[in-house]
């Protein structure tokens, strides 16, 4: 197990997990309405499924919100 | 610019704000601001805006009133059902303050039309539900170098950053429109009326913070909410190297017309 910070929240994950992982973890239920900065870098999509996450990290999922009228 | 002691009147409660002042509220009076969409951001916001003073306000939008917009779009009311929204949202802004030039667009923001609009103004605020539209606010703005709001709610959700030349832009967070089925707009998943006031009010004050110089925008920064639980988040952003419009290698060079997946709502009207 290990402690990764998710949207500023302090999650407790079995490391290594990759991006991928994580979003399946935290309930993602559209991962194309999901942009990912892991420590404050933006990932590319193609990436999440190789890229992983170590103890102390930062993740941001930021949401895709469309709508506005 | 020569106040009357009606303005100063009028524009007191900012003239006693040390940060702006005189000199600030005659920025606010020449300023120059295009609101796109004059719907549930786009209410509040050319509410603040005109009340502020803001000397010429555009706004571009193609609809007419409808009844279900009225839970939310308030600068709209019941005996303007019909009208075409600029026009409704003019006649509301023109009676709230007479100082303020209102240029109405009644037509869609397009590849078209998108440079020769923008270039009229000094600030432009998204306050749009289409997806590939929101894409062309920040490309156009990119590229005519054009500072802007964005601003998105859904549910009880809201988001908005602000963008400067050099700044991240909202391709270097979102590459592009997600896949239209599947992102829900607010016409099909809901959207609390108030949070589109919350959103759009912090868009007016990013535009009048702008015109006048004050403070810190929200450059660089993404500033989220969820009406749930009344937290607000504000994530920082770094300029995206891969960002295909703003990045190293930009693999768009021009506008181009994205394929609309237009708010259902306005299928069905």
């Amino acid at each position: 197990m290990g402690r990764i910070k998710v949207n500023d929240e302090v999650q407790e994950v079995s490391l290594p997990m990759t991006l991928a992982e994580l979003m399946t973890v935290n309930k993602v239920l559209q991962p194309d309405m999901l942009s990912i900065q892991l420590n404050g870098e933006f990932v590319e999509k193609e990436s999440y499924a190789a890229t992983t996450v170590k103890e102390g990290d930062e993740v941001d999922f930021l949401y895709f919100m469309g709508g506005g009228l | 610019m020569d106040f009357t002691a009606e303005q100063v009147e009028r524009y007191s409660r900012h003239i006693l704000l040390q940060d702006v002042g005189v000199e600030g509220q005659e920025r606010i009076n020449k300023g120059k601001v295009l609101v796109i969409g004059a719907g549930g951001l786009g209410s509040p916001v050319l509410l603040y805006l005109a009340a502020a003073g803001v000397g010429t306000i555009g706004i571009i939008d193609g609809d007419e009133v409808d009844l279900s917009n009225l839970q939310r779009q308030v600068i709209h009311s019941t005996p303007t059902i019909g009208m075409p929204k600029v026009l409704s949202a003019k006649e509301t802004m023109n009676r709230l303050n007479p100082d303020v030039c209102v240029v109405t667009y009644h037509e869609l923001f397009t590849v078209g039309n998108a440079f020769d609009i923008i270039k009229e103004y000094d600030f432009v605020i998204d306050g749009t539900d289409s997806f590939p539209v929101k894409f062309l606010i920040n490309d156009a703005c990119v590229m005519a170098k054009k500072p802007f709001s964005h601003g998105g709610i859904l549910r009880f959700d809201g988001q908005t950053l602000t963008y400067l030349p050099g700044t991240a832009c909202y391709r270097c967070v979102f590459h592009g429109p997600p896949p239209s089925n599947a992102v829900p707009t607010c016409s099909q998943a809901g959207v609390l009326g108030a949070i589109a006031g919350m959103l759009g009010t912090i868009q007016a004050a990013e535009a009048l913070k702008f015109l006048t110089g004050t403070g810190e925008l929200l450059t660089n920064r993404l500033l989220t909410f969820n009406a749930k639980t009344m937290n607000f988040r504000t994530v920082k952003l770094k300029h995206n190297a891969n960002c295909p419009v703003c990045g190293e290698h930009p693999a768009i060079a021009e506008l181009v017309e994205a394929e609309q997946a237009v708010c259902e709502l306005k299928k069905k009207s």
